[in-house]
């Protein structure tokens, strides 16, 4: 001891002082600051995710209409890469230099540690070719994704496809979706993605500081395998459906077919169409822009998008109202000198042909103008004609029972409603009060304002088929393996029209394929009930039209063929809406008295002229049996 | 037989408990910062744990056979370990191995390396003491200051030549022992001033600084106007003091080297290069912060486990220590220096022998700068200048120098009743 003894307490408390600083910001940052907690799981936990396989869609008979096939997309760790063979290497992925050395960098600048994608879907043989060498190029890694697949290349637009979500998508989803995940984006797809997609499966992988996977985080507690998304099961008839598309290519126009005992969709085409396998895989892009610019469109879905006039095939319903109204019986009878004169207009009548005598069920037959000219100037004018406006709207009304001016709720994305006029619309192009039975005497005969799409047309005649009732139109009849059926689906619409008041209107249909406008479409056998229609457009030639159902006795289809700009009904719409009858009811076609095939239908191109015009082939002669006496007459007989 | 059990009786058994409970910690926390499950064996000499297993034994021998010397042999045999201390380090700057930028390393031949540095410290404390308790030495006097400021700086002046900055600074904490035995306190608090100094003017504009001190020098004067003398200390301090502010910058800019400097800077905040030059000292502060109060458990560290953190089982330990075992586990590792640095001076002060006290005040000093500053570091309070934490850092070298430095001072406190 000496004279500086104290001193100890001195360098003691020096001592002290600093370790109780440390321990101050220890106590800070292992207790106080929890960003470092945070901070260290971010550097050990790595989600794996692995993408759910995409649910198949199956036609109604259980064959596949679209399944899933394995894509490879390469992945890159910049780091992990040595000196390789670059020519060789783009030469296996099928790249040019310039692209690789793209990628190379974007991918170092994502990072240099992690893997990113280095090239997208490879399919499975030119991943096969890369496979086997990919160990000779380090870094290189490839990850299964699984993409959609078309075995038959049909129903393009009814399926739909999907891509790669947007920013929109991911927000809206509450971060179910990460980027370049895949979400249905139009058809079916879309409709049904919270079924089809499946839950995705997450590992949370703990990886080392040089990102090299060490094990399971948690030993698991977290982690959740992939779950399949479910089977869909449609109401398409894979067999019409391609049919249907081939009968109908060359042409723009539609057919839509519903079982009118279910509304299940059987057919569903929309044309000009495109194979939906081009819209998967590495060409995708290039592939979608040629078919935007396509002057045809093949994106269009006709079937619930296009909006036709109605034409003559809206009559059955127009009787069918006035009927129900008491307006007219079955037996009132009207005289046709050839044309209607409503007010000072006059609706000509099939190009002045005088029908004479005709009652209801020939006026169907005949297509009448005039007869139904006057059918709807009795309806609107019963109350007198200041009541005009009134009448017309309860009219609108029971029409609209129908599914007409209204979606139809189809369970598929972007369906129009058509068009049906409003007593307001009519004020506004004249004035209140300006404009009576004989101003909208169009509407009588399906044209003016009338708008209808294909599938409102087919549901027209599924009611008609069912005598008062229709069923939901939908295309999805039953998901997952269990078969689910929406309860929807299982519920009548009625329309407001007693039964008994079919039998006149529909006599008059099978009169239409018996021995009228559409007697060239008669299916030997099978007793069909239609309707042509012949229906004036600004587009140039008439759209051809034409509804149906058959048999007449337990109706199994209702169609709507919709031809555009072809000419008239019985031409072009009611021969390919009798094969895809036949063919369903019959599973052939069968040889026809009239000698149509379906063969000349589908060679025939009535591509409306678009400059410069593309995949216009020159059409087949007409077969000679068709400039025969029998044909002539019958098309004489048109509309 | 007497002498034998008085021997054993004397030997301060807390200090000794203290020693091998942090060698224990040390090696649990080696094996879980380098456990490699293909090597779990512990006499393979294999792993760093393996290796520290048998430096451990081995330093337990040492340390008996210290127990076991004569205490007037290790005093008469002081001035030979300085100059054997001393050519060591002038033939590691010869042949030397370089490590990690440090010229510091004497390979032994079969993968054994030394450290001359970490012995320098045992040589210069036992020299030290040999000197300043020679019964006409006077630290307050200029001449015994001066020799016993050499005895401290020429070791540290070919250490800084390696160019080992950590351990040079170590030898700065026998400021402790100096002022112990009479120094100064001006010496303290100048040293604390010219650190305060230094780091403001770093992070501050120099002009600013000295503005403030300016301004602070004028108070205390305008305060004791009367006090002519301290009006004279005041102003040659303050005329040194902006000297040294303005040759801060300089000092920093061409006197240290380029790596130092971004040390520094990372500490202070002026840079944050998170994935480079601050990677060690970010990820560290990761482990240990994300420890919360219990630690992650043995074995379990995940910073650690997944070698994010670099340098862990020697200079960054601590951090396996924050992560595994949390606050509560740091805090009991802090306790424990804090409890043996106590220990120590007490120890010391209980000596009659002024020899034992100053060698002492030497061991307490160099083991709290190495705590202070290794676990500064791992936490972002000091700039890495890379020194081993004591007794748990991995390492051969630096474990042997610190038992000998420990035990040679038990040796004397176990003697203490007899006159040396």
């Amino acid at each position: 001891m000496n004279s500086f003894f104290e001193r100890r307490y001195v360098i003691a408390g020096i001592f002290i002082t600093i370790l109780v600083i440390l321990l101050a910001r220890l106590f800070y940052i292992q207790i106080v600051d929890n960003r470092y907690a945070i901070y260290a799981n971010n550097n050990v936990r790595r989600q794996k995710i692995s993408n759910a396989a995409r649910g198949p869609i199956l036609d109604r008979n259980g064959k596949v209409l679209v399944q899933n096939v394995p894509f490879y997309d390469i992945m890159v760790t910049p780091k992990q890469v040595k000196p390789f063979d670059t020519v060789e290497f783009c030469k296996l992925l099928g790249i040019d230099r310039a692209a690789f050395d793209k990628q190379w960098i974007k991918a170092v600048k994502y990072s240099p540690y992690l893997p990113s994608v280095f090239e997208k879907q490879l399919s499975a043989t030119t991943y096969a070719s890369l496979q086997e060498r990919l160990s000779e190029f380090p870094g290189f890694d490839s990850t299964p994704r699984y993409l959609r697949t078309y075995p038959d290349s049909v129903a393009a637009q009814f399926l739909g496809y999907i891509g790669e979500v947007q920013d929109k998508d991911i927000e809206r989803s509450g971060g179910y979706y990460h980027p370049g995940d895949y979400i249905g984006v139009t058809g079916v797809e879309k409709s049904y993605e919270a079924v089809l997609r499946g839950q995705r499966g997450v590992e949370n992988l703990m990886v080392d500081s040089r990102n090299k996977p060490k094990g399971h985080y948690a030993n698991g507690l977290f982690d959740t395998a992939a779950v399949a998304g479910q089977r869909l099961t449609s109401s398409l008839d894979i067999s019409i459906q391609e049919f249907g598309e081939k009968l109908m290519q060359n042409k723009e126009g539609s057919i839509v077919a519903i079982e009118p005992s279910t509304g299940e969709i059987l057919c569903y085409v929309s044309s000009p169409t495109y194979d939906p396998n081009l819209m998967v895989g590495r060409e995708r892009g290039n592939n979608a822009a040629k078919m935007y610019a396509n002057p045809y469109n093949p994106f269009f879905i006709r079937p619930i998008q296009a909006k036709y006039p109605p034409g003559s095939s809206f009559k059955p319903l127009s009787a069918l109202i006035a009927l129900q109204e008491g307006i007219i019986t079955p037996q009132t009878t009207y005289f046709c000198p050839g044309y209607y004169k409503a007010g000072n207009r006059k609706i000509p009548c099939n190009n002045g042909e005088a029908h004479g005598l005709v009652n209801l069920s020939s006026a169907v037959a005949k297509s009448c103008n005039g007869y139904f000219s006057m059918v709807f100037q009795k309806i609107l004018d019963h109350n007198g004609t200041r009541q005009t406006e009134a009448t017309f709207a309860t009219w609108r009304a029971k029409v609209n029972k129908f599914g007409l001016g209204a979606k139809l709720g189809l369970d598929m994305p972007g369906e129009s409603r058509g068009n049906l006029p409003t007593p307001l619309h009519y004020d506004n192009v004249y004035k209140p009060g300006g404009w009576h039975s004989s101003t909208i005497i169009s509407l009588a005969i399906g044209q003016g304002e009338l708008e209808a799409t294909p599938l409102q047309m087919a549901n027209l005649e599924c009611t008609i088929a069912n005598q008062g009732y229709y069923y939901k139109p939908h295309l999805i009849k039953a998901i997952s393996a269990q078969n689910v059926i929406r309860k929807e689906y299982t519920e009548r619409n009625y329309v407001g029209i007693d039964s008994q008041y079919f039998d006149p209107v529909i006599n008059g249909m099978q009169a239409v394929v018996d021995n009228g406008t559409a007697i060239r479409s008669k299916i030997p056998g099978i007793v069909m009930c239609g309707k042509t229609g012949t229906a004036q457009n600004s587009h140039g030639e008439p759209n051809s039209v034409f509804v149906a159902f058959a048999p007449r006795d337990h109706p199994k289809i209702a169609i709507a063929v919709i031809v555009e700009n072809s000419g008239e009904g019985a031409h072009w719409a009611a021969p390919i809406a009798s094969f895809i009858v036949e063919k369903y009811l019959r599973g052939s076609v069968s040889q026809r008295e009239s000698g149509i095939t379906p063969e000349y239908f589908m060679n025939a191109n009535k591509l409306p002229d678009i400059i410069p015009k593309i995949r216009k082939t020159v059409p087949p002669p007409i077969p000679p049996n068709l400039k025969k006496d029998s044909a002539n007459k019958a098309n004489k007989q048109r509309r | 037989m007497n002498n034998q059990r008085s021997f054993f009786f004397n030997v301060d058994w807390v200090t000794v408990f203290i020693y091998l409970a942090l060698c224990t910690i040390g090696w649990f926390n080696i094996r879980a910062a380098v456990f490699d499950p293909a090597h779990a064996g512990i006499l393979d000499f294999k792993t760093d744990y393996s290796k520290q297993f048998w430096y451990i034994i081995f330093s337990l021998g040492i340390g008996t056979v210290i127990l076991l010397l004569e205490s007037r042999f290790i005093i008469a045999l002081s001035p030979a370990f300085y100059i054997i201390s001393l050519l060591l380090l002038i033939l590691v700057l010869v042949i030397g191995r370089n490590v990690g930028g440090n010229q510091a390393w004497l390979s032994l031949g079969g993968g054994i390396r030394l450290q001359p540095s970490e012995f320098a410290k045992f040589a210069t404390c036992l020299l030290l003491a040999r000197y300043l308790s020679a019964t006409n030495v006077r630290i307050a006097e200029w001449r015994s200051f001066f020799i016993a400021v050499a005895i401290i700086g020429v070791p540290m002046l070919l250490i800084l030549l390696q160019p080992d900055m950590g351990s040079t600074l170590v030898f700065y904490s026998l400021i402790f022992v100096l002022y112990r035995e009479g120094l100064s306190p001006y010496f303290l608090v100048i040293s604390a001033l010219f650190i305060v100094l230094f780091l403001t003017s770093i992070l501050f504009t120099p002009l600013y600084v000295i503005a403030v001190i300016t301004a602070l020098a004028l108070i205390i004067i305008l305060l004791f106007r009367k006090n002519k003398k301290l009006t004279v200390t005041i102003i040659t301090g303050l005329a040194i003091c902006i000297a040294f502010v303005l040759s801060v910058k300089f000092i920093y800019n061409h006197v240290l080297q380029p790596h130092q400097k971004v040390r520094i800077d990372i500490v202070l905040g002026i840079k944050s290069d998170l994935r480079g030059k601050g990677y060690n000292v970010y990820q560290s502060k990761i482990a240990i912060g994300s420890g919360k109060l219990w630690g992650k458990g043995y074995l379990n560290g995940t910073q650690t486990k997944y070698s994010f953190v670099p340098a862990q089982s020697t200079d960054f330990i601590f951090c396996t220590v924050g992560e595994e075992w949390g606050f509560a586990g740091s805090g009991v590792v802090l306790g424990l220096y804090l409890l043996l640095v106590l220990r120590i001076i007490f120890i010391a002060e209980r000596q009659r022998s002024p020899f034992s006290r100053i060698y002492g005040y030497g061991v307490a000093s160099i083991i709290f700068f190495h705590v202070f500053i290794n676990i500064a570091t791992t936490i972002g309070l000091a700039p890495v200048i890379g020194i081993p934490l004591p007794f748990i850092s991995y390492g051969g070298s630096s474990l042997l120098n610190f038992t000998m430095l420990l035990f040679v001072l038990l040796k004397l406190d176990s003697n203490r009743m007899g006159i040396v």
